[in-house]
């Protein structure tokens, strides 16, 4: 386990050094020269000289990239153009909300998603398995944006079921959280309820082809305890692998659901970001996205292991 | 482009005629409904000109914020007394290009690194994939805004941008295909039997890879219209006053107590359209793939 752990994190290496140049490229593939973007309003010839001996942009290519990996390594993601705060800084202060967000819709996928798979596998063929099919394809097919507003006319505006925008902090009063988190969840959980359903059919279908499911209902099991105790824990292990990547992939969902509910987090900050052309902070959103998909990558494999012993690290 | 296409190689050489499409056709009544639908998008985008009943782009104060079913005005009118049937036809207009070009920027640009890696193997095979693997490493949605963010939002930059998100899905696709085929009997056979490289690739290569790309391809449209279409919402695809769905939904939704067919009649368009291609890159997976068959 060891072993493996060492070479997934020597193989990740050059993967995470490719990943930073592309990064550390975004800024150079705009056209211009980076010390006015990185400067924005703030054009003064003493702040573009020092903007240029700080990150050395004067020197080759690649000299600025390792100035510049050397700060991000060290903690300095660089300064907002607008806000003129920390990058670093500005990030994790919107991350909580995001945190809060994606893993509120993952629940709920989750719970929508394992009945409904588990449903469709056990009657597979059936008119409700083609119907939950359907349902799984829809679910990736409309826009989490288009789902987001359609809650809000149904919910929120014609209802008053739910409040529209604003953001509690879950540490300030939970029930309020809850209330204002459940609308932009259920938009960001949709498609990944669709995509786990489907997971959880197949998966389920292919463990209750297994012998000892057939031993367990020769044994006097009953359907449901077979199903919900025997089938379904084993049938859950790839649903973990999708899950995990779908954890890792919060702040790309975010990005959408985030604007459409005015949403405080990091990805309606990055595409604030993108309109106040505050490249910094771009390139510290977009680092930190691809971060945590690497690293949600690499647990998967981990966990993948933990669940099924069978799977070999050798 | 979660859904993985099937990426199992035949076992023999495969030689596709017009009659086995048909076949296809014939047997597989989901791929039948799913083309039926793709072909009526495709024949919308086609006919806009001919079956829009007004000039999406002209404005008529007087007609504003029509609701639907109003005379002359199937769908209703946007706040400018644009027709909004009008608008939605020639949204077709914009998307389906856009997931055309973005498919073969991806397509051609992964299909060719695909073949490259797949075939040389060695340290060619190494660098490129670990290339495809930094690709990957980024969410899709956010490689495609930090591209449009660095280039300038703008149709173009968008295509662009989608398409690179899809070169590393295509190259691990055909690559991994190609692994496949390389040790299969026929193959080898035709290698002993002195075919150049390129009689390999072009005769027997390709014609192999076809079932698992025209999966791709059809799961892979979808994507490219969702993105583009998230784009346009976000402000970074089409600008004003281009008639484009997304950007349609973003301008609706301020008006959403009052008026809400202003962002449901575009929002019901995307999704139709993408739930056709990716009924379509579905149906054909199950058909196309001799595991699911048995």
């Amino acid at each position: 386990m060891t072993t493996y752990l060492l070479r997934r994190l020597l193989l990740m290496l050059p993967v995470a050094l490719l990943v930073t140049i592309g990064v550390f490229m975004l800024i150079h593939l705009s056209p211009g020269d980076p010390a006015l973007i990185i400067l924005g309003e703030d054009r003064s010839p003493a702040a573009i000289a020092q903007v240029h001996e700080q990150l050395g942009l004067d020197k080759p290519l690649y000299v600025q990239y390792f100035i510049w990996l050397d700060n991000i390594v060290h903690g300095d993601w660089g300064r907002s153009v607008t806000t003129h705060e920390p990058v670093a800084v500005a990030i994790t202060d919107r991350l909580p909300a995001t945190l809060e967000l994606g893993i509120v819709a993952l629940l709920w996928s989750l719970i929508v998603a394992i009945p409904l798979g588990t449903i469709a596998a056990v009657r597979r063929g059936s008119l409700s398995d083609q119907i939950a099919t359907g349902i799984t394809i829809a679910g990736v097919s409309i826009p989490n944006f288009f789902i987001g507003i359609v809650l809000i006319f149904t919910l929120s505006v014609t209802l008053r079921l739910f409040p529209f925008g604003g953001y509690v902090p879950l540490t300030t009063d939970p029930l309020q959280s809850l209330r204002h988190v459940m609308l932009p969840a259920i938009a960001l959980g949709t498609a990944g309820a669709a995509i786990n359903m489907r997971f959880t059919r197949s998966s389920m279908i292919e463990v209750l082809n297994h012998d000892y499911i057939r031993t367990a209902r020769a044994k006097g099991a009953s359907w449901r305890r077979v199903v919900f105790v025997h089938a379904l824990k084993n049938a859950l292990i790839p649903v973990v692998t999708i899950v995990g990547l779908q954890i890792g992939g919060i702040i790309e969902g975010a990005v959408v659901t985030e604007t459409v509910f005015t949403w405080p987090g990091v990805g309606r900050l990055a595409v604030e970001s993108i309109f106040n052309r505050d490249y910094t902070v771009i390139q510290g959103i977009v680092l930190l996205a691809a971060f945590s998909y690497m690293i949600a990558n690499l647990l998967v494999d981990l966990v993948y292991g933990w669940l099924d012993p069978r799977i070999s690290y050798a | 482009m979660s859904n993985a296409p099937a990426i199992v190689a035949a076992q023999e050489p495969i030689r596709r005629t017009p009659v086995a499409l048909v076949d296809l056709l014939r047997t597989h009544r989901r791929v039948t409904a799913a083309t039926a639908l793709v072909g009526m998008l495709f024949l919308v985008a086609l006919l806009a000109p001919v079956i829009s009943p007004h000039d999406p782009l002209a404005t008529s104060p007087d007609n504003s914020y029509l609701p639907p079913l109003s005379p002359g005005h199937l769908l209703g009118s946007d706040e400018l007394g644009r027709d909004l049937l009008s608008r939605v036809l020639w949204g077709a207009r914009v998307s389906l290009p856009v997931a055309f070009v973005a498919v073969a920027v991806g397509l051609f640009g992964g299909g060719l690194i695909g073949l490259v890696s797949g075939y040389a193997g060695g340290l060619v095979d190494l660098l490129l994939m670990r290339l495809m693997d930094a690709l990957l490493a980024f969410p899709g949605l956010i490689l495609a805004i930090a591209i449009v963010a660095a280039l300038g939002p703008g149709l173009r930059n968008a295509m662009i941008a989608i398409g690179v998100v899809a070169v590393p899905v295509y190259a691990r696709l055909v690559r991994a295909v190609m692994l496949q085929l390389k040790q299969m009997e026929f193959v080898v056979a035709t290698r002993s039997l002195g075919a150049n490289p390129l009689r390999l690739i072009i005769g027997h290569f390709i014609p192999n890879l076809l079932n698992p790309v025209i999966v791709q391809v059809s799961l892979s449209a979808g994507f490219a219209i969702l993105a583009e279409a998230t784009l346009s919402f976000l402000g970074l695809g089409a600008q004003l006053p281009t008639p484009d769905w997304g950007q349609m939904i973003s301008a609706g939704s301020a008006f959403l107590t009052n008026d809400p067919w202003l962002a449901i009649v575009p929002g019901a368009a995307i999704s139709i359209t993408v739930y056709s291609f990716n009924l379509l890159g579905d149906s054909l997976r199950d058909a196309l793939d001799p595991r699911l068959r048995s």
